[in-house]
């Protein structure tokens, strides 16, 4: 491998990292508050992707109902982006407070939300291909894509694109948790949810707040992903879903910059393994280094061990 | 002589299956649907062991299926057919019928020893770390057969309808169904007695509180171990006649998906319930194939079942109880230890 195609492959997986790690990031915040593994996530991402296609056609005028003024790519995209995130945590919102939220008040057990969870994310599958049908969508260009070439090292405007948004993403969120006061209920319900409640902290109300930023997060990176790879699927997210928990439990379960090494690291495996090796041994061996990860730090990277209780 | 009477009656419920499958009064797709209840019933019952007896939450039961399920075909073709991988029959094609259980239980070991390994590291993290585990197993098991090109690869392996034939040939009898109520009972038996024995008990208390258990002098570690292996191994041989089942097994078959299908039996019919394991076994299966007609609607409806089961009945059909807690007089029918 030459030093031009590592910088090459540095950049893709790069941005294949930020992908895991946008989608990781809501595993993350939902399980950091609830420890429950929202195993509907990867679905929100793929609902993300499709919303974003239908917003997106619309707004090119591709619908008989049209709108007065034609608007040029970038303003397209920027209104794209913002109401498939609103609309993709009201899904989110939505399944938390039908599914979750009834189990939670009763006093379920962990694993029967985590079930529910899963059916969940079966229903939005299923759901979307039994409505929408099999066949693949492609999503339109909506940024024209330009191609730089920097020392033998070509890149694209989206590539740059959505590596920068991930580390924005990643600075606000860091900035949400640690500094606000939202993010501080937010810890402090992962610490003690019962004690969280006798300092009138309104429980219900900073879960909703989670939903909805996880589920923008996946929106975002469902956009950015069709921006990307322009083709959608209903069961897009399945794969990619699971493969992002599993980044965010090798990053530490609960932390945020857990989410996003959880991510870079699957990224970067995924690519240089592609890379070097027959592209079907990717999973086996992307797999392989993750288990030894853990095996060697069971708490995931950034995680701590918290002390047992007698 | 009443004890026996469960056992009895499942005796006469198999042998009038099988009579019914051998004269022709159940069609095909009658019985392969009655297979795979039984199947089902082994996968969902030694799934509870892990998820619903000892708390863990392992959701890669399918990958120890795949590797039960290509080890035991490997064996029957290599034993029994003439194949251009692995050259002629080493044994009679005649044989299989003694050899056939033999190999099924190779098969369960070799996905007994692949459950143990993956106990090791389960030994030290707990809880969602071990779900990743054998999540990130169940992946790495279908890769690796995708990438054994020898045992078909991606697109899969067949020819284990020659060794069914090469059975009935001998002995016209539908075989695999006769070993499928026979590896359901056994695995039913092995984990009842399992779950009343000291080890059960053991592997109870480790879900109910790891430390307390391990004051109270329980090994936890090699609870886990033993619970690992027998789950994985009792799925390997579900496995093996799944593949006989179909005659035709790929990686496929055996993904998260099917994972998830297992799990969605074990909590239906309650954790911790053996008799709640085999009633939704049996539902599952048979509601799969009522609502078969909706196709892609039935991957919408069933979700949404369960949604609501899981609002309305969050424990399941049974709950931790057993059928003969739920009703006593039953007690009467069954030998010794409780079902």
């Amino acid at each position: 491998m030459t030093l031009e195609m590592f910088f090459q492959h540095f950049l893709n997986a790069l941005q294949w990292g930020s992908f895991y790690a946008l989608i990781a990031l809501g595993y993350t915040l939902v399980y950091g508050v609830l420890l429950l593994i929202n195993f509907a996530h990867g679905d929100i991402f793929m609902v993300g992707a499709y919303i974003a296609f239908f917003i997106a056609s619309f707004l090119l005028g591709s619908y008989s109902l049209q709108l007065p003024f034609v608007l040029d790519g970038n303003t397209i995209f920027v209104i794209t982006v913002i109401i498939t995130m609103v609309v993709t945590s009201c899904v989110g919102v939505t399944i938390e407070r039908v599914a979750y939220r009834p189990l939670r008040k009763k006093g379920a057990g962990r694993l029967y939300v985590v079930i529910t969870a899963l059916m969940c994310g079966l229903v939005l599958e299923n759901g979307n291909l039994a409505l929408l049908g099999a066949s693949r969508k492609s999503f339109p260009e909506l940024i024209e894509k330009s191609i730089y070439t920097i020392g033998g090292i070509t890149f694209t405007n989206v590539k740059i694109l959505v590596i920068v948004t991930t580390i924005l993403v990643f600075i606000l969120l860091e900035t949400i948790v640690r500094k606000t006061k939202l993010g501080m209920a937010m810890r402090a319900i992962s610490y003690d949810s019962v004690a969280v409640l006798l300092m009138g902290i309104p429980l219900d109300v900073v879960i909703v707040f989670t939903f909805i930023l996880g589920s923008s997060m996946a929106a975002l990176a469902g956009v950015l992903f069709v921006t990307a790879y322009p083709v959608l699927e209903p069961y897009m997210g399945a794969m990619v879903g699971w493969k992002a928990f599993i980044a965010a439990v090798v990053g530490g379960i609960g932390e945020i910059r857990g989410a996003f090494v959880g991510g870079f690291i699957l990224g970067f495996i995924e690519i240089y393994v592609a890379a070097v090796f027959p592209s079907t041994l990717r999973d086996l061996i992307a797999f392989a280094i993750l288990l030894l990860l853990l095996s060697l730090k069971p708490t995931g990277i950034f995680g701590i061990a918290r002390a047992q209780k007698i | 002589m009443k004890r026996y009477l469960s056992t009895i009656l499942y005796g006469l419920l198999s042998i009038i299956f099988v009579a019914g499958a051998r004269f022709g009064l159940i069609n095909a797709y009658e019985q392969i649907v009655i297979m795979f209840i039984g199947i089902n019933i082994i996968l969902c019952s030694s799934l509870n062991l892990i998820n619903g007896y000892m708390g863990e939450f392992s959701c890669g039961h399918a990958g120890f299926m795949a590797v039960g399920a290509y080890v035991t075909s490997i064996l029957n073709i290599w034993f029994f057919t003439s194949s251009p991988v692995f050259g002629g029959p080493l044994f009679s094609p005649g044989s299989a019928i003694f050899l056939f259980p033999i190999t099924l239980i190779a098969g369960g070991a070799a996905a007994a020893l692949a459950g143990m390994l993956v106990a090791i590291p389960s030994v030290r993290t707990r809880g969602d770390y071990l779900a990743i585990i054998t999540l990130a197993v169940n992946y790495i098991v279908k890769s690796s057969i995708e990438n054994i090109q020898v045992i078909g690869g991606a697109r899969g392996f067949m020819g284990m309808g020659k060794v069914v034939d090469s059975m009935t040939s001998v002995i016209n009898l539908p075989w695999v169904m006769i070993w499928i109520f026979f590896f359901t009972a056994v695995c039913i038996w092995i984990l009842n007695h399992f779950v009343n024995s000291t080890y059960g008990k053991g592997v109870i208390a480790v879900r109910d509180d790891e430390i307390a258990a391990e004051i109270m002098s329980v090994n936890t570690n090699r609870m886990k171990m033993v619970a690992f292996t027998l789950s994985s191994g009792l799925a390997g041989i579900a496995g093996g006649l799944f593949a006989h089942v179909l005659g035709y097994i790929n990686p496929g078959s055996f993904t998260i998906m099917k994972s998830t299908e297992i799990m969605v039996m074990v909590y239906l019919g309650g954790m911790g319930s053996l008799s709640g394991s085999v009633l939704s076994a049996v539902s599952f299966t048979l509601l799969m194939e009522i609502l078969r007609p909706l196709q892609v609607y039935k991957w919408v409806l069933i979700p949404l079942l369960l949604i609501i089961l899981m609002l309305y009945r969050p424990e399941g059909i049974m709950g931790n109880r057993e059928l003969t807690d739920v009703f006593p007089k039953l007690r009467r029918y069954f030998p010794s230890r409780e079902l």
